[in-house]
């Protein structure tokens, strides 16, 4: 298939996602308020994402480094 | 030149039969569009029983809304919910001859689906690949259709009565010789209506205390016409031989199921090809069966009478079987003929049992005397009366177009279900959504096809079902072919993982196989 440019190709993107999820059979409003939900789901998804994930991350990779360096300090001051 | 019965084996009887599943993500994004669909269903449903949104279905007054319920909703759910918004696609108005190309009527809907109106525009030369023409003889030639418009002229249309009362015509007689003598058997009997034959036939055939062993995708007439009969029935998977013998031996074994007596007739029933899957029956190990289990077997050629074989006869020549070895043989006159009614056939005690008791024979409406010439003339082709070759030229070029589309088809990357030689080529859709678009996109580019989904298919593989007739040119199935690739391209429906070369003597107009 040879897209003109690169709506043409956005457009057919869109009309797989119709077809996949079975959305292309519904009326306009139906379509509208299925494409809200799942933008809506998404953008929800996408914003804990952004806020939550690199506090967890640096969260754990400090507990992780923890574990493994604490060790030598404890017994070099247990000789000492 | 014929050769005897069984002696033909071995490799050109058992032919490829394709079953490919598709890729795991296609089954999820199935069920994934039905699960959204019937979500939506529940919605709609729900805005109209709190009243937000017209019902535009049946519905009790409301003097009787405490009464028994006479509309039952739960069933109708798929109905209403999915077969509705897109029912622009089934029932399409055709106003011409279903031949190679048609004319189809156009119509829009204003109110999604719930009714239509036609506006007054006609699209001509649409393609035709969902008829059951066979044999291309459903034409409106003169010259061929000279006889049909002489007994027309002869007998007028209606025959206004019952084949045992007064409607028994010289012409049925003269139908049911030619009928026995084309498939070889010593006598038959025909029907006005083909589903008739089957669901009013089975009934005097079996009744309490018989056993029937069915395919699992057996016809509905089949199937109707085994519960009417009131015989247990007991379904084995759809051409699976260890599957039959297990029944089979289970059934002499055991018995009936609480007294432990003998079946008083185990009768096997199968069809000729199954006409959503493309396959054909493995006929010589059935006969097997079912002589060494003393079982009858009843064969239902709908859709291969006349359309395999090397003279037309069906699945007895195909497999070179004795037509003898079959115990009731049962067709339709409506697919490889272009007329209407359905005959059985098989041993002259059969058919005059039949005769009297069968509720068809006794109580509907004689074949009508035009439809019957059609039905002799076209048979009369087919077996190459006064030397004439078109019968067999038929037959060939029917054969020739299976091999080419299946071939083609495959090499496209569909996948298609069935035997290499039948001439119903179903192409899997599996997800609702592409079923539709598949269809609205066929018509848009002039080609009308038949899909097909639950109801009649399990639910995640529907389908779209080719039908390849004698009279479609190699110049109509490259424009097909053609089409269906960039639909195919479009809607990515191309799920095949098979690798499969193509032969080089496909693009050419030899058939140099039919020889050997």
């Amino acid at each position: 298939m040879n897209f003109k440019n690169f709506r043409e190709y956005l457009a057919w993107l869109y009309y797989q996602y119709l077809l996949i999820t079975g959305i292309y059979v519904l009326e306009p409003w139906e379509k509208s308020i299925f494409n809200s939900i799942l933008f809506s789901v998404i953008a929800m998804v996408i914003y804990t994402s952004y806020v939550f994930v690199p506090i967890h991350v640096r969260l754990a990779l400090e507990f992780f480094s923890g574990i493994f360096s604490s060790q030598p300090e404890s017994t070099m001051a247990l000789m000492n | 030149m014929k050769n005897g019965p069984g002696t033909g084996v071995a490799s050109r009887q058992h032919r490829q039969e394709s079953f490919e599943q598709a890729p795991m993500y296609v089954a999820v994004m199935t069920y994934l569009g039905f699960g959204i669909v019937t979500l939506f269903g529940y919605f709609r449903d729900f805005l109209r029983a709190v009243g937000i949104e017209k019902c535009h279905l049946a519905q009790e007054r409301e003097e009787q809304k405490d009464f028994v319920p006479l509309y039952q909703d739960f069933e109708n759910f798929y109905t209403r919910n999915l077969y509705m918004r897109v029912r622009d696609n089934w029932n399409r108005p055709v106003c011409s001859l279903p031949g190679p190309v048609f004319d189809l009527m156009e119509r829009v809907s204003d109110d999604y689906n719930w009714t239509f109106r036609l506006t007054g525009k006609t699209i001509h030369n649409a393609i035709n690949m969902g008829s059951y023409n066979y044999l291309g003889f459903a034409e409106n030639n003169t010259d061929f259709l000279k006889t049909v418009a002489d007994k027309l002229c002869q007998y007028g249309v209606g025959v206004c009565s019952t084949r045992q009362e007064i409607g028994n015509l010289g012409i049925h007689e003269e139908l049911e010789q030619l009928v026995a003598s084309f498939l070889r058997v010593e006598s038959s009997m025909i029907f006005g209506m083909g589903f008739a034959t089957n669901s009013m036939n089975i009934p005097a055939l079996v009744g309490k205390g018989c056993l029937i062993l069915s395919d699992e995708v057996n016809h509905t007439s089949l199937i109707l016409g085994a519960r009417l009969s009131g015989a247990t029935i007991r379904v084995f998977k759809h051409n699976n031989m260890h599957s039959l013998e297990k029944m089979l031996s289970e059934a002499v074994c055991s018995g009936q199921p609480r007294t432990h007596r003998p079946w008083k007739k185990i009768l096997i029933m199968v069809e000729g090809i199954y006409s959503m899957e493309g396959s054909v029956v493995r006929l010589p190990e059935i006969i097997a069966l079912k002589k060494k289990y003393k079982a009858y077997l009843y064969l239902d050629e709908a859709h291969s009478i006349g359309a395999v074989g090397q003279t037309g006869r069906g699945v007895t020549e195909l497999f070179n079987v004795n037509p003898a070895d079959v115990d009731v043989m049962m067709g339709t006159f409506t697919k490889s003929f272009g007329a209407a009614g359905g005959y059985i056939a098989g041993k002259k005690e059969l058919v005059d049992y039949l005769r009297s008791h069968s509720h068809s024979a006794v109580y509907a409406s004689a074949m009508s005397p035009p439809v019957t010439e059609q039905i002799i003339r076209a048979m009369k082709c087919i077996m190459g009366n006064n030397g004439s070759t078109e019968g067999i030229r038929r037959i060939r070029q029917l054969a020739e177009n299976t091999r080419y589309f299946r071939a083609r088809l495959k090499e496209m990357g569909f996948i298609i279900y069935g035997n290499d030689d039948s001439p119903v080529v179903p192409i899997l859709l599996y997800m609702p959504g592409k079923v539709v678009a598949f269809a609205r996109e066929m018509l848009e580019r002039k080609i009308g096809v038949v899909v097909v989904g639950f109801p009649a298919t399990p639910i995640s593989e529907a389908r779209a079902r080719f039908c390849l007739s004698a009279a479609h040119t190699r110049a109509m199935l490259n424009q097909v072919l053609h089409h269906l690739n960039e639909v195919g391209d479009g809607l990515c429906l191309k799920f095949s993982r098979l690798k499969y070369s193509s032969c080089p003597d496909l693009h050419e107009e030899t058939d140099s196989e039919l020889g050997s």
